[in-house]
């Protein structure tokens, strides 16, 4: 009998191009997607060394981190945002790759449209100069974030020089408690494995709890598997991801698609795979959690409170504690479900897809965002808005008080206008909560949609069971 | 990209675990289309105050680590995004090589991309480097890629481990890129077989 496979194994071992004497591959990429950031030097590189892009068929290029997310029919007014986006205009013009402009339905944060648009497939190699490309890995790809020296290395050659990731296996099982997400179960995992518990590894995520989530919730899941320090995230193909894929713009039809389904059904991990570790969550236990601190891993469940410094023996430890409570001007005890928010932000390629605003605008129906309390609703791309708009929940959204804005990364990174200010708190369903992340002096707390939405309607870090 | 074969020079000590890739260049300062002169706000909340003004206990303010080339800190240095204006950064301010006892995946293979070196050594040696670093502008520490040997300033050497392929690349200043169109007819001979047995594959039309 062949060697029993993982997943991870099968979607790389079918993309190796040649190995090395010291086990660095060439990797086949199948899919590139590139954004205005991490690009522009990419591109000049190929330009001073005379490269042409090998593959613009298995290329497309979208804005979404620097773009405001306030009306559209204005132009850009920050000159360097202006700058970055006219260059990538000038690129994939000269570079004749596929893209997808500000003003088109189909623009929104690269790892919305990705699957949406049927880009991201099973089976296949994605990369984009981002670190939350994982997030297609819930369709069962193997992708992940590269630099900018990489983009250029795929543009140029339409490989990557890698060597093969650990295995590990992050098995969930249990339903689901009420009140809790994706999102819950995935800082949950980063807060039982840390930040660096799969640094090395691509983590498979398995269990029954993982097969009843929906698309939306697979992806948030995969999304954050960089703040667990692993490459990438990926999770075995079923009906429900077939079921997704069909009909959308970009992906096979006809026979193609029945060529495809038949191979895709060949990728989940064998019987007795080997996986280089494995960490097991019982869903039945989990309470929708919150972070308090300054790192993914600083996370507990809203009924918990602010750890206590003094109970830490390792004296490094202790400093770093003291400095994230310092720096999120909390204090050891204090109730999480007590602190109180200024901003709140339901949006970014972990929670912008049109599941997470439905869940947004369940929990805002017929109430009002608190006084003093600003709440953004950023859709992750403009077809998640125009279903939420055709489902009328932008209208339950803005009579509730919340600003509901055009696609884009938004708040999640503060690279355009929309920014804490210093000192500001913010209710965040985005992925990453460290210093300044939303804005310099900004302290961010992660969480679900339902609990951001929470959050918005009482003014401080509110439990969602209550608002179910 | 510039090779690196030896450098000798002051190492900055930064005690700190979990610096993420924020803290190394915040986003606000990803709005460039050129590599250079990110080298102004590197570490910029931890440089710098509100109004701009240095933080005189901040490593990098003080005489002595002013022209630091080597930066030696604590584990998972680089989390966080995939921007190489992290590296970048580092080396726009003159940092060719990072001590840690580990590293994040992304940051540590774009520091390869750019020249600079980053060497994964124990916790406690880290910690015996910051030791040496306190002796500021006289601690000079040499790192040998050749020799893979970091050198304290009392000629104590430490063996380090650096993959074979990245060494090669960075002893000669080689380009990835390069390197990898020498295997040009592998990549043509892999597309044709991908055509062959993943026809279901679409490409993604130019005028979309
Ligand atoms: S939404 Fe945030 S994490 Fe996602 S791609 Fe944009 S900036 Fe990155």
């Amino acid at each position: 009998m062949a060697e029993a496979k993982t997943l991870f194994d099968k979607v790389w071992e079918s993309h190796v191009v040649e190995r090395m004497e010291d086990g660095t591959c060439i990797l086949y990429i199948d899919r590139h997607l590139v954004h205005e950031v991490t690009s522009p030097q990419a591109f000049e590189g190929l330009r001073s060394a005379g490269r042409t892009v090998r593959r613009p068929d298995a290329t497309i290029a979208v804005v979404d981190h620097n773009i405001p997310t306030s009306d559209r029919s204005v132009p850009v007014e920050d000159r360097e945002s202006r700058l970055q986006i006219d260059t990538l205009e000038t690129n994939v013009a000269a570079f004749g790759v596929p893209y997808i402009p500000i003003s088109d339905a189909r623009q929104g944060i690269v790892h919305i449209i990705g699957p949406e648009l049927g880009l991201s497939l099973p089976g296949t190699t994605i990369v984009c100069g981002d670190s939350h490309t994982s997030t297609h890995g819930a369709l069962g790809a193997l992708a992940f974030g590269i630099g900018t020296s990489e983009v250029e290395h795929v543009l140029a050659t339409q490989t990557l020089l890698q060597k093969p990731a650990l295995n590990m296996l992050v098995q969930v099982d249990g339903a689901l408690p009420h009140g809790c997400s994706a999102k819950d179960i995935v800082l949950a995992i980063i807060g039982q494995i840390g930040t660096a518990g799969g640094t090395g590894h691509v983590i498979e995520y398995a269990g029954e709890t993982i097969r009843a989530l929906g698309m939306a919730g697979r992806m948030t899941v995969c999304n954050m598997s960089i703040e667990a320090g692993a490459r990438a995230g990926m999770i075995a193909p079923d009906e429900k991801t077939l079921e997704y894929i069909a009909g959308r713009q970009f992906a096979p039809t006809g026979e193609a698609l029945e060529r495809a389904i038949a191979y895709w059904r060949t990728l989940p991990s064998d019987l007795g795979a080997h996986y280089d570790r494995v960490v097991h969550i019982d869903a039945t236990k989990l309470v929708p959690m919150v972070t308090w601190g300054t790192s993914p891993e600083s996370v507990l469940p809203i009924t918990g409170a602010v750890p206590d410094p003094a109970a830490e023996i390792d004296g490094d430890r202790r400093a770093r504690l003291q400095r994230m409570l310092d720096y999120m001007g909390l204090t050891a005890g204090q109730k999480l479900a007590e602190i109180p928010v200024d901003v709140v932000f339901i949006g970014s390629c972990t929670n912008g897809r049109i599941e997470d605003i439905r869940e947004a605008a369940r929990v805002a129906r017929g109430r009002h965002v608190a006084p003093g309390v600003r709440a953004l609703v950023v859709p992750g791309s403009g077809l998640v808005k125009r279903q939420a708009e055709a489902e009328g929940l932008d209208r339950i959204l803005t009579e509730a008080g919340f600003e509901w804005r055009e696609a884009g990364c938004s708040m999640c990174l503060g690279m355009n206008p929309d920014r804490l200010q210093p000192g500001q708190r913010c209710a965040s369903t985005s992925n990453r909560n460290f210093e300044g992340r939303q804005g310099p002096g900004g302290r961010t707390h992660l969480l679900s949609p339902a609990m951001a939405a929470a959050a918005a309607v009482t003014g401080h870090l509110s439990d969602a069971r209550e608002f179910a | 990209m510039q090779a690196f074969t030896t450098l000798t020079g002051v190492a900055a000590p930064l005690p700190i675990a979990n610096i993420d890739t924020d803290k190394i260049i915040p986003a606000r300062f990803l709005r460039t289309i050129v590599r250079a002169g990110l080298g102004k706000n590197l570490f910029d909340t931890l440089r710098f105050d509100a109004d701009g003004a240095e933080r005189p206990d901040f490593v990098l303010n003080q005489p002595a680590y002013r022209a630091a080339e080597i930066l030696v800190t604590h584990e998972n240095f680089g989390c966080g995004s995939s921007r190489e204006h992290a590296p970048w950064a580092l080396l726009d301010f003159g940092i060719r090589c990072v001590i840690a006892p580990d590293f994040a995946d992304i940051f540590y293979s774009n520091c390869f991309k750019n020249g600079i070196l980053p060497v994964r050594l124990s916790r406690a040696i880290c910690d015996q480097l910051m030791e040496d670093a306190k002796l500021g502008g006289n601690a000079r520490v040499t790192i040998d890629l050749a020799r893979q040997v970091v050198i304290r300033p009392n000629g104590e050497q430490i063996a380090f481990e650096v993959d074979p392929f990245r060494k090669h690349l960075m002893l000669n200043g080689l380009d990835d890129i390069g390197q990898t169109l020498q295997h040009k007819s592998g990549i043509d001979a892999y597309e044709a077989r991908q055509v062959r047995d993943h026809a279901w594959l679409p490409a993604v039309p130019v005028a979309i």
